[in-house]
C-alpha cells in the first residue's frame, strides 16, 4: 500500500452543514471492501540519492494517511464563499506554534493559496488519555473563526467532527442534539489524483470571470498548487513532522531527470537551428512575386512553413506556463514523432525490392496512356458526341487547340522519362521529413502531371464564360433593356435601329455556338474536378496527421484522471451516530470533448463556397478554386 | 389518511375504516416477507435505525407498461439514493433475434454457396449483441441527492459501464415534474432546473431524469416530495 496523504476539505455552511474530504486510504483501514480503489501497482523506479530507496517488495508499508495517522494539527485552506475546508496535512506532535506560523508564512508566500492551521485531529493511541482537552486548548493558540475537531477511536469505522465556533470570546460547542446542530459531511479523495488532474473546461488562472467561483473547481486548483507543501517527508530534519500523501518519501525516476537535464541544452540547439531556418528564409530573392505565389500555390512549402511554425513551439527552452500550452506543445511533439515513424515506415516499404524504378518504370506509360485517352476523348468531340451536332468550325479550331497541347505535353514527359527514376528516388527520400511531406510531395507531382487538365479547364471554362457573358447582354438588348453599373440594376433603354440588328445578329450567332463551348467546358471541368477532388483527399490526411491531438487521447486512455470534466461521489456505509462519509472520484472527460478541446488548430482546407454558391459558379462559368487554404486561424 | 380532515369522532372512525379496508392482502404479504431482512438490518446496526424502506412497496410501471422497480436508500437526513431498474434483456427477445439472422443467412448461404455469409452473420450478431449490451441497455439508473453539496446522476448500462454526471447545488433551481406531449399521449417525466449562478433567476437548461426507465407519475411522485424535503431543507 502507497502512503496516501489525506486531503480534508470540510465545508462549514451557514446552515451548519460541514463537509470535509479525506484521502481514500480510509477506505482501506475500514472498508476493505472496496479493492478496485486501491491503487497498489505504483510505478516502481529506483530513487535518486537524495530520495529513499524504496524497493518493488517492500508493498506492504503501513501507510499514513489521517485516518491512521497519529494525532496532530489539521493544516489547510478555508475556501472562501463556501462553507468549506481543505486539510492537506497533518503536523505531528511535538511542534512549536511559532516554528508552524513561520512555515505556513512561508508556504503562503511560494503557493499563493493561503494556508490556515484548521484545527486537530486526534486519534488516540493507549496512554493518550488526556489528548482531547489538550486539543481545544490549542484552539487559543491558533485563533480562528472555526475550529475543527476531528477525531476517531481505534476499532471504529466513521469519525466525529465538532465545530467550534469562536465568536469573541465565546466559545460555543455545538455537539449535542443531532436533529439541530452542524450538519456534517466528510469527502474523501484521493489527493495525488486531483493534484494532477484538471477541471474541464480549461480557464485562466489569472482570469477573474465569476465572482463564485465553482467550488469544486477552487478544491482542485487549491490541491494543485500546493504541491510545495507535499515535498516535505518524514526523512527532513525539520523542525515539523508532517504527514501527507508523500510523507513516506518521494519517488523519482533517474531517466525522467536525465531526460529533464537534457532537454534543455538540446532545445537551444534546436532553437538555433530553426533560427537559421528564417534567416535562410528571409533573403530578398525569396520574397519575389513569382516566387511567392508558387510558394503559395505548392502545399510542400506551405506545409513545411507549417511546421516551422510548429517547431517553433515545441522547442523554445522556456517551460510551458499553463495546462493548454503544455497539451499543445505535447501534441505537436508527439504527432510530429508518429509523423517521422511512419514516415520512415513508408521509405522502408518504398526502398526495398526495387519499388521506386518499379513505379519510374510505369510512370511514362501511364502518362502516355492518359494523354492517349484525352486525345481520344477529344476525337469523339470533334465527331458528333452523344448524337449532339456541333458547330464544325469552331469544334475543329478548339479540338486542335487542345489536341496541340497534348502533344506538347506528351513530348515533354518524354523528354523527361530518362531523368525520372533518378528524381523519384531522391523525391522519396523526403519522406524521411515525415508522412505529411511525402504526401505533400504527391499532392504537388499529381499538380504538375495534370497542369494540362487545369490549362484546359481555364481556356474552357474562360471561352465558355464569355459566351454566357455576351449572351445575357444581347438578351437585354433584345428586350430592349441595360445594365445599370451606376444603380447596378436593369433599366430600359432605347436603341438605334442598326444597334438592335447587330445585337440580335450577334446574339443568335453565340447561341447557336453554345452548346459546343458548353461541351467543352462540362467535359473538362468534370476532369479538373476529379483532380481537385484527389488532392483534396490528400489535404485533409496531412491536416489530420497535422491536427489530431494523440497525447491528449493517449493521456485519456491511461491515466483518465489527468483530464477531469467532473466529479462523482458514492456514499459509504458508516455507523450511525456518525456524519455523512462520501467518497469522491474523478470523471474523465469523454473522448469526443478531448478531441474538440485539444485539436491543433490547422491551415485546413474546406471549401470556401457552399454548394449552392458551387453550382451557380458552375453554371456561369466563373473560375473555381474549390480548396481554399487559411492563414493558421484556430477553427 | 393524510389528506382526510376528519371533524368528529365519527369522522375518524368512517376514515380509518375506510383506510383499513384500501389496505391489499398482497401488501401484507409483503410486509410479512420482509420482517426477516429488516430485523437482520436492525440486528447489525445494534438498534440504531436501518436504512431499509419500512413501507409497502407498490408496483410501479413504465409508460410502455413494463415492471420496473423503484428502491429509495436514505443514507442521512439530507442524502437520499434513488434507483429505478429497467426490466432486464429478455432472453426470449434475443433467441428471436439471433435465429432470425442465421436462418436469413442461411437461406442466403443455400443460394450462394458463399461461406463468408454465414460467418460474416455470427460476426455482426455478435457485434451487434455487445454494442446493445454495452451502449443501448440501461439496467437501472440512479439519482443520489445530496442537500447543499448536489444531485448526482448515474446510468448504470448491462456490461456494467457506468455514465455519470454530477450537478453542483448552486447551479440547481429546482427538481420538478413536467409534462409532454408525444403524438397522442401526455408523458410525465421528472426533470432539474439548471440556472447560471450569476443569474438566479432564468432557467439555462433543463436536464430530465430516469429517460431511460420512463417511471409512471406515481413513481416520479415520491422521488419528487424526497427531493423536495431535501432541497428545501437546504435553502
Amino acid at each position: 500500500m502507497e502512503n496516501r496523504f489525506s486531503v480534508s476539505l470540510a465545508r462549514v455552511r451557514t446552515g451548519l452543514l460541514y463537509r470535509v474530504l479525506f484521502s481514500y486510504d480510509f477506505m482501506l483501514t475500514f472498508f476493505g471492501s472496496m479493492p478496485a480503489l486501491v491503487n497498489a501497482h505504483r510505478r516502481v523506479n529506483l530513487l535518486v540519492v537524495g530520495y529513499r530507496i524504496r524497493a518493488t517488495s517492500q508493498k506492504s508499508l503501513p501507510f499514513k494517511c489521517c485516518n491512521t495517522a497519529d494525532s496532530g494539527l489539521l493544516v489547510g485552506r478555508w475556501i472562501p464563499g463556501h462553507n468549506s475546508a481543505v486539510v492537506l496535512a497533518v503536523i505531528h506532535y511535538p511542534f512549536i506554534p511559532g516554528q508552524v506560523k513561520k512555515y505556513l508564512s512561508e508556504l503562503q508566500s511560494q503557493t499563493q493559496v493561503d494556508l490556515t492551521v484548521l484545527g486537530s485531529w486526534s486519534m488516540p493511541k493507549e496512554g493518550q488519555e488526556g489528548m482531547d482537552s489538550f486539543l481545544k486548548d490549542l484552539s487559543t493558540i491558533f485563533p480562528q473563526k472555526c475550529w475543527l475537531q476531528l477525531s476517531r477511536e481505534i476499532g471504529k469505522r466513521g469519525f466525529t467532527c465538532q465545530v467550534v465556533q469562536n465568536n469573541g470570546r465565546l466559545l460555543q460547542d455545538r455537539e449535542q442534539k443531532n436533529g439541530e446542530g452542524d450538519k456534517i459531511i466528510l469527502i474523501h479523495y484521493d489527493q495525488r489524483k486531483v493534484m494532477l488532474s484538471q477541471l474541464h473546461p480549461v480557464q485562466d488562472v489569472g482570469q477573474k470571470s465569476d465572482v463564485e467561483a465553482s467550488e469544486l473547481r477552487l478544491v482542485f486548483q487549491t490541491v494543485a498548487q500546493s504541491q510545495p507543501l507535499f515535498f516535505l517527508d518524514k526523512y527532513d530534519d525539520g523542525p515539523l513532522k508532517l504527514s501527507h500523501w508523500q510523507s513516506e518519501g518521494r519517488e523519482a525516476s533517474i531517466i525522467a531527470e536525465l531526460l529533464k537535464q537534457a532537454s534543455v541544452p538540446v532545445c537551444i540547439f534546436l532553437t538555433w537551428l530553426l533560427s537559421l531556418w528564417y534567416w535562410f528564409c528571409s533573403f530578398r530573392i525569396l520574397h519575389l512575386p513569382p516566387v511567392l505565389f508558387i510558394s503559395s500555390k505548392l502545399s510542400t512549402c506551405v506545409q513545411s512553413v507549417y511546421r516551422a511554425v510548429h517547431f517553433r513551439t515545441v522547442f523554445s527552452p522556456k517551460k510551458a506556463g499553463t495546462h493548454v500550452e503544455f497539451m499543445r506543445k505535447a501534441n505537436i511533439f508527439v504527432s510530429f514523432l508518429v509523423d517521422i515513424a511512419l514516415g520512415l515506415l513508408l521509405i522502408s516499404w518504398l526502398y526495398r525490392e526495387n519499388r521506386i524504378s518499379k513505379l519510374a518504370d510505369t510512370l511514362v506509360p501511364v502518362a502516355d496512356r492518359v494523354a492517349k485517352e484525352l486525345q481520344e476523348l477529344l476525337e469523339w468531340l470533334m465527331g458528333a458526341p452523344a448524337g449532339l451536332k456541333m458547330n464544325r468550325a469552331l469544334d475543329q479550331v478548339l479540338g486542335r487547340f487542345f489536341l496541340y497541347h497534348i502533344h506538347l505535353w506528351i513530348s515533354y514527359i518524354h523528354l523527361m522519362s530518362p531523368f525520372i527514376e533518378r528524381i523519384l528516388w531522391y523525391v522519396g527520400l523526403s519522406a524521411c521529413l515525415g508522412l505529411t511531406f511525402a504526401l505533400s510531395v504527391l499532392s504537388d507531382i499529381v499538380a504538375l502531371l495534370t497542369f494540362h487538365i487545369y490549362c484546359f479547364y481555364v481556356y474552357g471554362a474562360r471561352l465558355y464564360c464569355l459566351t454566357i457573358y455576351g449572351l445575357s447582354s444581347l438578351w437585354r438588348l433584345f428586350r430592349g433593356k441595360k445594365w445599370n453599373v451606376l444603380r447596378q440594376r436593369v433599366d430600359s433603354c432605347s436603341y438605334d435601329l442598326d444597334q438592335l440588328f447587330i445585337g440580335t445578329l450577334l446574339f443568335t450567332i453565340l447561341l447557336f455556338l453554345l452548346p459546343t463551348t458548353a461541351l467543352y467546358y462540362l467535359v473538362f471541368t468534370l476532369l479538373r474536378l476529379v483532380v481537385v477532388l484527389f488532392q483534396g483527399v490528400i489535404h485533409l490526411s496531412v491536416d489530420f496527421i497535422n491536427s489530431f491531438p494523440l497525447f491528449a487521447i493517449g493521456l485519456r486512455i491511461c491515466r483518465p484522471y489527468r483530464l477531469a470534466e467532473g466529479v462523482k461521489f458514492n456514499v459509504l456505509c458508516q455507523e450511525p451516530g456518525t456524519p455523512l462519509h462520501l467518497m469522491m472520484e474523478i470523471n474523465p472527460l469523454k473522448c469526443s470533448s478531448v478531441l474538440q478541446c485539444y485539436r491543433t488548430p490547422t491551415y485546413s482546407c474546406y471549401p470556401k463556397d457552399s454548394w449552392a454558391g458551387l453550382c451557380k459558379k458552375l453554371f456561369v462559368g466563373e473560375l473555381i478554386y474549390p480548396w481554399k487554404q487559411k492563414t493558421d486561424k484556430t477553427d | 389518511m393524510r389528506y382526510a380532515r376528519p371533524k368528529n369522532a365519527g369522522d375518524l372512525k368512517a376514515t380509518i375504516r375506510a383506510t383499513w379496508a384500501l389496505i391489499t392482502p398482497e401488501q401484507c404479504h409483503r410486509l410479512v416477507d420482509s420482517m426477516p431482512r429488516r430485523i437482520a438490518a436492525v440486528i447489525q446496526a445494534k438498534g440504531a435505525p436501518t436504512n431499509v424502506i419500512s413501507m409497502a412497496e407498490e408496483e410501479f410501471t413504465d409508460i410502455n407498461g413494463n415492471s420496473i422497480s423503484l428502491d429509495c436508500q436514505t443514507h442521512s437526513d439530507f442524502c437520499r439514493e434513488f434507483t429505478v431498474t429497467s426490466p432486464k434483456l429478455s432472453l426470449r427477445k434475443v433467441m428471436v433475434y439471433t435465429c432470425f439472422v442465421w436462418l436469413f443467412a442461411y437461406a442466403v448461404f443455400f443460394f450462394t454457396e458463399n461461406t463468408a455469409v454465414l460467418s460474416s452473420a455470427i460476426i455482426l450478431t455478435l457485434a451487434g449483441m455487445m454494442i446493445h449490451i454495452h451502449f443501448v441497455k440501461v439496467d437501472h439508473e440512479t439519482l443520489l441527492i445530496i442537500g447543499s453539496l448536489g444531485v448526482q446522476l448515474s446510468s448504470s448500462y448491462a456490461s456494467g459501464r457506468e455514465s455519470t454526471i454530477f450537478i453542483e447545488m448552486n447551479k440547481l433551481k429546482d427538481i420538478v415534474i413536467n409534462e409532454a406531449v408525444y403524438m397522442h399521449s401526455i408523458i410525465y417525466y421528472l426533470c432539474i432546473l439548471i440556472k447560471d449562478p450569476a443569474d438566479p433567476e432564468t432557467v439555462t437548461s433543463v436536464v430530465p431524469l430516469f429517460q431511460s426507465s420512463n417511471p409512471r407519475l406515481n413513481c416520479l411522485v415520491q422521488v419528487y416530495r424526497s427531493c423536495q424535503e431535501i432541497l428545501a431543507q437546504s435553502r
